[in-house]
């Protein structure tokens, strides 16, 4: 058996023990055994695609394999993994594993909890493994999906709105994703859904131009483009913890995987027609977010906003079609993903204590409960690009790669997009100063406790990963950017 | 010369070290590990100094340039990489001596003055952290490793500003410091990225045909590097973060914010010189012209202020303005014919960061004994604490540029190079070093003359700190006194790389020896005495100007409004109102409309066979009608 099967072997197994589990006890070691089973998996993979490339494998997609599932239209369950699904895969596992111990003390229904959340994980596994449209289609789907009943069920604040818009929004873009990819079937010659066979043939230009923004946009409102991000802040407000920290840290990475892989790979000339006009909006994500982040007074809108701003330029640094932003735009992925889901994590924390995520409510958190604080002085350091965490790897390739293409238009985006340093650095030390620096004017506050073993557990392995990505970025860099290359090739052309 | 490498890692590894594991540690096994460290890195840099210096040089007459390390941290293409490693030349093996020797005077000095504070651990870690990261900056091998530790001394600063984070000042004053230097970032990084593209390459010394065909591009690139060097070193208008910084401990102030962490916009300049001279002398203009403005405003401003830490602050802003003077008015790369300044400007960072340290420190134990900063506390102290005022007088005299202080040579040096790029910039600066002369003798005869505040002095009696704090100043105020006396600094570095012999210009030192004593003795006349009358009658006669003056030309007011205002009010509050009125209400509506098409339509399916059967009927009738019809 292919070993990438097991990605989603094991999300399967890990249900079925959950579904026989009998108590909390039984079902936390399941989710522990199985999201250790997963990081380590996603470690040995990372491992092993670089040294297979190191003894010189020069296929494009390393374990690949394909089995046929529904021959009239040519659908297989078709796996293979580049560079760019390795470190995805590899995010996602750090992110179900931290996000297991972030959900610890969960209640009610902490059975059906997990359950949900091991689906969810199921879908994004399969679909950063999966090289077949339709197999791809159908695990984002599965991914899609128990968000709603996640925010619905064990959601805070208006939980069913949040769930209904997230769900719907997101299923409008699926909508656009299915034309979009009987677009390219048909279009491709109504042969083969594989990717890696499709992008052999020519899809005729006037298909490309339908087409293309069609799958962009359908990928695009997952990756919060400009304006179709409104279901973040919301969603991300409602969420639970892990669901968060899963949303932001991953789920959101398959719209920009998705754009990259499907809509950019596959329709290039689409991509050159209609990159201008994305650009304009991507470029408007960026700064756009970023601003409307600055006044927020929620400390999850204030992340939602600032995942729309880092998401945007994700997006941003794709369609700017050079290697090394393209390489820019994975890096930023692996790095938003990996500091969204610390802070989240953070502030489910706090919340969990204060029960307010009001920033003017809080104050003086740093004196109450300093490993807290602590962490979440990093994560805003991560995210407002200090070097030395991952933030600023990410950054600075974007803005490097950006700065390659030589035309008056793409210049003057670039110089805007540039200008979010600085306003990341306002909303960011604005949340600082007000809620952990200062005295604490709660006499309520002034009787919690730090961090339990869990959560310290869940933002150790964050911070290392966000610092580990930061202090020694030429692996991530050099592995992402051999597979963008194929891409960018095509793009090129 | 591959242990340069422990310069960097012994203080990274004692902030790694303090950072995780300081809190179970005593506050002085935690201080004994930061100070330990970096009195090793101490040795080492005088080390590397020593065998640099007296190494033959090449047969150009130059030394040579060494880069022990190097490797690709970054890549990105194959020209264009971010390396980190060490580079050692004159003037990046000069900084490593100013710094290691500043910073291991503060790390023994703060033994004294943060005594049983909370947090002292945390303090040391933070003072390693910034040790490592300036150290890292001024051996940069490129200059995106230099942006890279810049970033690192940025939140350090940062991070010590906001030491005592449960003081609001302190908090609002870190964070200021921080948003306006990132801003004046954003420009470093425009420029980095504009170099990086015409150049191909992020090392100092491009290929001579890319240089060639650059142009405008070359100029613009270097201009916005300046920015981030405005910013870092407190050039007006970029200044208003550096007077605030003072909320941060003193001893940190006297580190970062006085001797070493600022001056890394001259020393950018500093860097990037041949390229400046080379293809954009006019930018390098713009430089002086900003250095020479920026130290007079802060030096007019230093007249009127009453803290005494922001009176250094402004005089900082002030004397940075000289050395980016200094650089600014270089014409060529020949000490001889116009390219003095360059010496001039190292050299003036040189001595500066040492008496200014000196100062700051005294400041620091002025602020130890009588628990205020204000001026109006102090008064007669020179009985109480002789220690601290002769080392702080030594230090005056030495900004003042009296002769034979280390202060006069280099500011000496200084004048001497405006006046060959012209005689009016020459006076302009003479008259600036005078104002110098004058704020820096007001502050003196303040603290230690005049009236002694009585009635504060009645519950607590000032007195002299104790050896760990007067030790770094009398090794200070010594180093101050002998280091105008070496000559050969002019042969370590001097702009083209050649020996330069340090010669006085009779005819400059004279003058401006004579315009500094005129200034002093017109503050001796002014504040020496019990009262000042003189002064008071001034500062009523005109009240406008000295409240002006006070509150340094309302310059945070114009940025107040700009940032509160403007960015707050005019552009996120309406953003993030259309953001939840106009967009997402949109998305909304359609869900609005959505439901409003299902309910219209809803009524259809009734489940009433009878109605079914109707439209049954009624749909048949009609396609008959059609058939028959057709």
């Amino acid at each position: 058996m292919n070993i990438l099967s097991l990605f989603v072997l094991i999300p399967l197994l890990m249900l079925l023990g959950l579904w026989i589990a009998r108590n909390v006890s039984q079902v936390k070691g399941v989710m522990v055994v199985g999201s250790s089973a997963l990081l380590v998996l996603a470690t040995w993979l990372t491992v092993a695609y670089i040294g297979m490339r190191q003894a010189g494998a020069t296929e494009e997609m390393l374990f690949t394999d394909s089995i046929m599932w529904y021959a009239p239209l040519h659908i297989c369950y078709s796996v293979g993994v580049d560079g760019i699904s390795v470190v995805m895969l590899l995010l996602s596992a750090i992110i179900v594993f931290t996000g297991t111990f972030a959900s610890w003390k969960l209640k009610p229904l902490t059975k059906e909890y997990f359950l949900w959340f091991t689906l969810l994980s199921t879908g994004v596994f399969g679909f950063f493994i999966s090289t077949d449209l339709f197999t791809m289609f159908m695990f984002y789907e599965v991914a899609l999906i128990p968000m709603y009943l996640l925010i619905g069920v064990w959601g805070s604040g208006r939980k069913e709105y949040s769930a209904m818009k997230l769900t719907l929004m997101l299923m409008g873009g699926s909508a656009f994703l299915l034309i979009g990819i009987l677009g390219i079937y048909y279009g491709a010659g109504g042969e083969t859904m594989n990717i890696l066979e499709i992008v052999k043939l020519k899809i005729p230009t006037e298909i490309q131009q339908i087409f293309f923004p069609l799958t962009f946009l359908g990928f695009g409102v997952l990756g919060a483009l400009f304006p179709f991000h409104t279901w973040s802040p919301d969603g991300h407000a409602s969420a639970p913890t892990a669901v968060s920290m899963l949303h932001a840290g991953v789920l959101m990475k398959l719209g920009g995987y998705g754009c990259f892989r499907v809509a950019m790979y596959l329709m290039p000339t689409g991509a050159a027609i209609w990159g201008d006009f994305f650009l304009i909006l991507t470029t408007i994500s960026v700064v756009y977010g970023a601003f409307s982040a600055v006044v927020q007074t929620d400390l999850k809108y204030i992340n939602a906003y600032s995942s729309v701003s880092h998401c945007g330029l994700v997006l941003f640094a794709l369609l700017m079609m050079t290697r090394v932003s393209a390489t820019g735009a994975i890096l930023q992925m692996l790095s938003h993903g990996l500091m969204t889901a610390l802070f989240f994590a953070l502030i489910g924390m706090i919340y969990g204590r204060t029960h307010t995520r009001d920033i003017r409510q809080l104050s003086g958190l740093m004196k109450i409960m300093p490993f807290l604080s602590v962490g979440y002085v990093i994560a805003g350091l991560a995210n407002l690009g200090l070097p030395g965490l991952s933030g600023f790897i990410a950054e600075m390739t974007v803005f490097t790669g950006s700065f390659q293409v030589n035309d008056v238009f793409h210049r003057t985006c670039t110089v805007i997009a540039t200008t979010s340093i600085v306003i990341t650095a306002v909303y960011i030390l604005r949340v600082v100063g007000k809620i952990l620096y200062g005295t604490c004017d709660n006499p309520e506050h002034l009787k919690l406790t730090d961090a339990t073993w869990d959560e310290r557990l869940s933002v150790i392995c964050l911070i290392a990963a966000v610092a580990g990505l930061g202090l020694a970025p030429w692996w991530a860099s050099d592995v992402i950017s051999g597979s963008v290359e194929p891409i960018i090739s095509q793009l090129m052309r | 010369m591959e242990y340069t490498i422990l310069i960097l890692a012994l203080p990274m590894f004692s902030f790694l070290l303090l950072g995780l594991a300081g809190m179970k540690m005593s506050h002085k096994v935690a201080g004994t590990i930061g100070t330990l460290s970096l009195g090793i890195v101490t040795v080492l840099s005088y080390l590397t100094a020593f065998r640099y210096f007296t190494a033959p040089r090449t047969a150009d007459g130059t030394f040579e340039t060494l880069m022990p390390w190097n490797f690709e941290w970054l890549p990105f293409t194959e020209s264009l990489h971010i390396d980190m490693g060490i580079l050692l030349d004159p003037i990046s093996v000069m900084m490593l001596v100013v710094i290691s020797t500043v910073s291991l005077m503060v790390h023994i000095y703060s033994f004294g003055y943060m005594k049983g504070e909370v947090g002292f651990q945390r303090y040391y870690a933070f003072l390693s952290l910034f040790s490592m990261s300036m150290l890292g900056l001024v051996v940069a091998t490129n200059i995106f490793q230099m942006y890279v530790f810049w970033e690192l001394v940025g939140v350090s600063s940062y991070l010590l500003i906001g030491f005592y984070y449960t003081k609001p000042e302190a908090i609002a004053a870190s964070k200021k410091a921080f948003i306006v230097t990132r801003f004046a970032d954003l420009g470093f990084l425009i420029g980095i990225l504009i170099y990086g593209y015409y150049m191909q390459t992020f090392e100092f010394d491009p290929a001579q045909e890319r240089l060639m065909q650059a142009g405008m591009v070359l100029p613009l690139a270097l201009g916005l590097m300046f920015v981030g060097g405005a910013g870092k070193s407190a050039m007006f208008p970029l200044h208003i973060w550096l007077p605030d910084a003072m909320e941060g401990p003193t001893p940190v102030s006297a580190l970062i914010h006085a001797a070493t962490m600022v001056v890394a916009g001259v020393y950018l300049v500093a860097r990037m010189f041949p390229l400046f001279i080379g293809f954009a002398p006019e930018t390098l203009h713009i430089v002086a012209y900003v250095g020479a403005f920026t130290a007079f405003y802060a030096a007019s401003v230093a007249c009127a202020q009453s803290d005494i830490k922001r009176v250094l602050a402004f005089s900082t802003i002030s004397q940075i303005g000289f050395m980016m003077v200094a650089l600014g008015v270089c014409t060529s790369m020949d000490p001889h014919e116009g390219g003095l300044g360059y010496m001039a400007g190292m050299f003036h960072l040189f001595t500066h960061a040492m008496f200014k340290a000196l100062l700051f420190l005294g400041a620091g134990c002025i602020i130890h004994a009588v628990h205020s900063n204000e001026m109006s506390t102090m008064g007669g102290l020179r009985k109480y604490m002789p220690i601290t005022h002769i080392t702080f007088l030594i230090a005056c005299l030495a900004i003042a540029g009296i002769p034979p202080f280390s202060g006069f040579f280099s500011k000496d040096e200084i004048l001497a190079a405006c006046f060959q790029f012209s005689p009016a910039m020459g006076w302009i600066m003479t008259i600036i070093a005078g104002m110098t002369a004058f704020y820096m003798f007001r502050l003196y005869y303040g603290i230690f003359w005049g009236t002694e505040n009585k009635e504060l002095h009645e519950h607590h009696t000032p007195h002299e700190s104790p050896l760990s704090m007067t030790f770094p100043l009398m090794f200070l105020a010594l180093i101050t006194i002998v280091c105008g006396w070496i000559q050969p600094f002019g042969h370590f570095v001097s702009s083209n790389g050649h020996a330069y012999d340090i010669h006085l210009d009779m005819n400059v030192a004279v003058t401006s020896v004579v315009v500094a004593l005129i200034a002093i003795a017109i503050a001796t006349w002014m504040y020496a005495r019990d009262r000042q009358p003189v002064a008071d009658m001034l500062a009523k006669r005109f009240a406008t100007l000295h409240r002006a003056a006070y509150k340094r030309f309302y310059m945070d007011e114009v940025w107040m409004f700009v940032t509160k205002r403007i960015i707050f009010r005019c552009v996120s509050k309406p953003l993030a109102w259309f953001d939840r009125h106009a967009i997402d209400q949109f998305m909304n509506f359609m869900a609005w409309c959505t439901n409003a098409a299902g309910g219209t339509i809803q009524p259809l399916q009734n489940g009433r066979i009878q109605s079914y059967t109707q439209w049954f009927y009624g749909g048949i009738i009609v396609l008959v009608v059609i058939l028959l019809l057709s």
